[in-house]
């Protein structure tokens, strides 16, 4: 009988401890130690050569609130959003292509969903550069489509009509940072709204179609409330995500694209002000927990 | 009575299988009508057909005498009640209730007082503003009848709907579908793997194998006389046996197919319209018409000698099965029909069974 050998903790507390103990040992020494001790360093005083002194203040998060890092805050939350909406609208919709496509074809779809996931965040970010740049593939694509037409019309003799190409600036601006941005949350998107999807009783769908709804309408008030759990929850994931990323700012954006995330790593390098980028970490965490939280309030009011 | 819905040839297949093979039927307008059968064997296929979900690979179906080829599930003239109720999860029982109504553009007025009337239709007068996920499996499928009644509909099309409530309730829901049935008087098709739910509702009963529709009758037609070996062991318990024609003859009481087989002997039935020519036929008879005494019968009968090896009470009724000399068995249903009075047969007794020749069903396997 195997369940019989199936006990509770309670019975076996040896084997319970010596499953459990080493990765609660390993969660505390190196993630709950090294963020309590930052979670202090945020409310420490700052000595002359930036050294962290033993005293309680709430000073840097006062600093956080100056006019010129609220900006960089308000900039890197309006980036969020944007990048959080439009992850949505084309998540969505690519969810949606899988979720109906047949069935021998949902795993490969879902495969190039993931694949990203298994390139390295700098090499995707610096493809972007290969993209962009003014003698990228883009420009140069665009370029080599001009010179096409150019050449054709030419042969109508209307040559020298068309002006000569100028390559697009794209990279180094905030457009740059937030497809970037896009293309590395698209997934955390993706996959929480196929789930979504993939779960609701087709039933439902056939349902309301027999009652008389278009499939418009059966998109808008059966499909879409009924997944939004799950898009919600990627939503979400995208936005704290992006809301922390410095990377693609760091890479692609210009001197006016500075996110939160990069003001945070110069704290760590450059400025050598520890206290004042733990207490921006800190401020970040605790609008995700908020966010994290009211999510999960929300789920829980809706019965499924 | 015309035919509000009139299906012809219709065949639906997945792949090679065909879960619908050239069936054709014809329901009445205002019939309680009943599609049973064995699960798998296409029944939610032919409902779904006539609701417009699947496309027939072959055949016509018509509803109130227009072709509904090429029409779409909004634009037919019927309700679909789904095996798994269907409701939506993030409405209240109004919303769901009215959901049909809204999509449709009627007044909110005019869906508010039909949501009402429907509800209380459906015994479910102050359930408006609940949740789906805070009612009982009873009160689900009610708010699903309810969905789907509120839209008028000619023809309500509804797929095991009791399968998934327990047997107590399943009970009430039968007589609150065939109540519901009279009250709205609209026609009703109802699937069901469950016999003794088709034959206690239904008007009348197609019963299914295989995508194939092997008989449509009235309950106690299909019960009394079944037309083949399937229908006859579906429906109800039935003592079979083996056998060939062996000659017809002229009798007073008219003419009797001779029927020759292993543990029957040699016995002499009436004709029910099977061929003299069927090599193989089964002869059967319900144990119910079967009588039990110790004694061999009178000439009349059809009697055949055990022993009883089995008694299975029942409660109304006791089911004593007698094993024959060559291994067959024969049962017979005894009404438990006083308090007091037990059949006086015990495992071990001789006894002989018999019945009368014209409760014998001669059937073609
Ligand atoms: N969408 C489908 N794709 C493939 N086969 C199906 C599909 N729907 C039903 N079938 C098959 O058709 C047959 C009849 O199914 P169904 O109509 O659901 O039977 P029932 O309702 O009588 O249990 C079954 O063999 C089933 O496996
Ligand atoms: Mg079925």
């Amino acid at each position: 009988m195997r369940h019989d050998r199936l006990r509770s903790w309670r019975e076996d507390g040896a084997a319970f401890w010596a499953l459990t103990a080493p990765p609660v040992l390993w969660l505390v020494a190196f993630f709950v130690v090294p963020l309590a001790m930052v979670w202090l360093v945020s409310f420490a005083g700052r000595g002359p050569q930036g050294q962290v002194l033993p005293v309680a203040t709430l000073e840097n998060y006062a600093r956080a609130l100056e006019p010129i890092h609220l900006l960089i805050i308000a900039k890197s939350v309006a980036i969020a959003v944007a990048v959080t909406a439009i992850c949505v609208v084309i998540g969505v919709a690519m969810a949606l292509v899988i979720a109906f496509a047949p069935t021998r074809w949902k795993n490969p779809l879902l495969l190039l969903v993931m694949l990203p996931f298994w390139t390295n965040l700098l090499i995707r970010t610096y493809s972007w550069i290969a993209l962009l740049r003014s003698e990228g593939l883009v420009n140069l694509g665009s370029g080599w489509l001009h010179e096409a037409a150019d050449a054709l019309l030419g042969l109508v003799g209307l040559d020298g009509l068309m002006p000569a190409f100028q390559p697009v600036e794209l990279l180094y601006s905030t457009s740059a940072v937030i497809l970037s941005l896009i293309h590395i949350h698209l997934p955390f998107v993706v996959l929480p709204a196929y789930a979504a999807l993939e779960r609701i009783d087709r039933d439902c769908l056939e349902s309301s179609l027999d009652l008389g709804a278009t499939p418009a309408q059966t998109f808008r008030l059966v499909m879409l409330p009924m997944a939004m759990p799950g898009i919600a929850t990627g939503a979400l994931i995208a936005f704290i995500l992006a809301l922390g990323s410095f990377v693609a700012a760091d890479l692609l954006g210009g001197t006016d694209s500075i996110m939160i995330g990069n003001l945070i790593q110069r704290q760590f390098t450059a400025s050598n002000d520890w206290q004042f980028g733990a207490a921006l970490s800190f401020l970040l965490l605790y609008v995700t927990f908020a966010l994290v939280w009211l999510n999960a309030a929300r789920r829980a009011r809706v019965p499924s | 009575m015309a035919a509000i819905i009139e299906v012809r040839d219709a065949t639906k297949r997945f792949g090679a299988h065909a879960a619908v093979d050239r069936v054709s039927l014809s329901v009445a307008e205002g019939e309680f009508f009943a599609l049973l059968g064995p699960s798998g064997c296409g029944k939610t296929t032919l409902l779904r057909l006539i609701a417009g979900f699947e496309t027939a690979d072959g055949g016509s179906i018509a509803i109130d005498g227009t072709d509904m080829t090429g029409v779409e599930p909004q634009d037919r003239p019927v309700g679909m009640v789904f095996q798994s109720y269907a409701l939506f999860p993030h409405m209240t029982v109004a919303g769901n209730v009215g959901y049909g109504l809204r999509v449709t553009g009627v007044a909110k007025s005019e869906i508010e007082r039909r949501v009402a009337e429907t509800l209380a239709l459906v015994k479910l007068d102050g359930y408006a503003e609940r949740m789906p996920a805070q009612l009982s499996g009873g009160q689900r499928q009610r708010v699903a009848l309810a969905r789907a009644l509120v839209k008028r509909p000619r023809v309500l099309l509804l797929d095991e709907p009791l399968s998934a409530l327990d047997a107590k309730l399943r009970e009430q829901m039968r007589h609150e579908l065939v109540r519901l049935k009279q009250s709205v008087g609209i026609t009703f098709v109802i699937v069901t793997h469950d016999q003794s739910e088709a034959l206690s509702m239904a008007d009348r009963v197609a019963v299914m194998e295989l995508g194939r529709v092997r008989q449509i009758a009235a309950p106690d037609e299909l019960y009394e006389h079944p037309n083949c070996r399937f229908v006859a062991e579906f429906i109800g318990r039935i003592n079979l046996f083996d056998g060939r024609a062996a000659g017809v003859v002229e009798e007073a009481g008219g003419r009797r197919l001779i029927v020759e087989g292993a543990a029957l002997g040699r016995v002499g039935v009436p004709m029910n319209g099977a061929s003299a020519a069927a090599s193989a036929l089964a002869v059967g008879v319900r144990p119910e018409k079967v009588r039990l005494d110790a004694a061999e019968p009178d000439d009349q009968r059809i009697r055949l000698q055990g022993r009883v090896v089995e008694i299975a009470y029942f409660g109304e009724t006791s089911q004593i099965m007698l094993a024959l000399d060559g291994g067959a068995t024969v049962s017979a249903a005894l009404t438990n029909a006083t308090r007091s009075v037990r059949p006086g047969v015990a495992v071990g007794d001789v006894l002989w069974a018999s019945w009368d020749p014209a409760d014998t069903l001669v059937l073609e396997t």
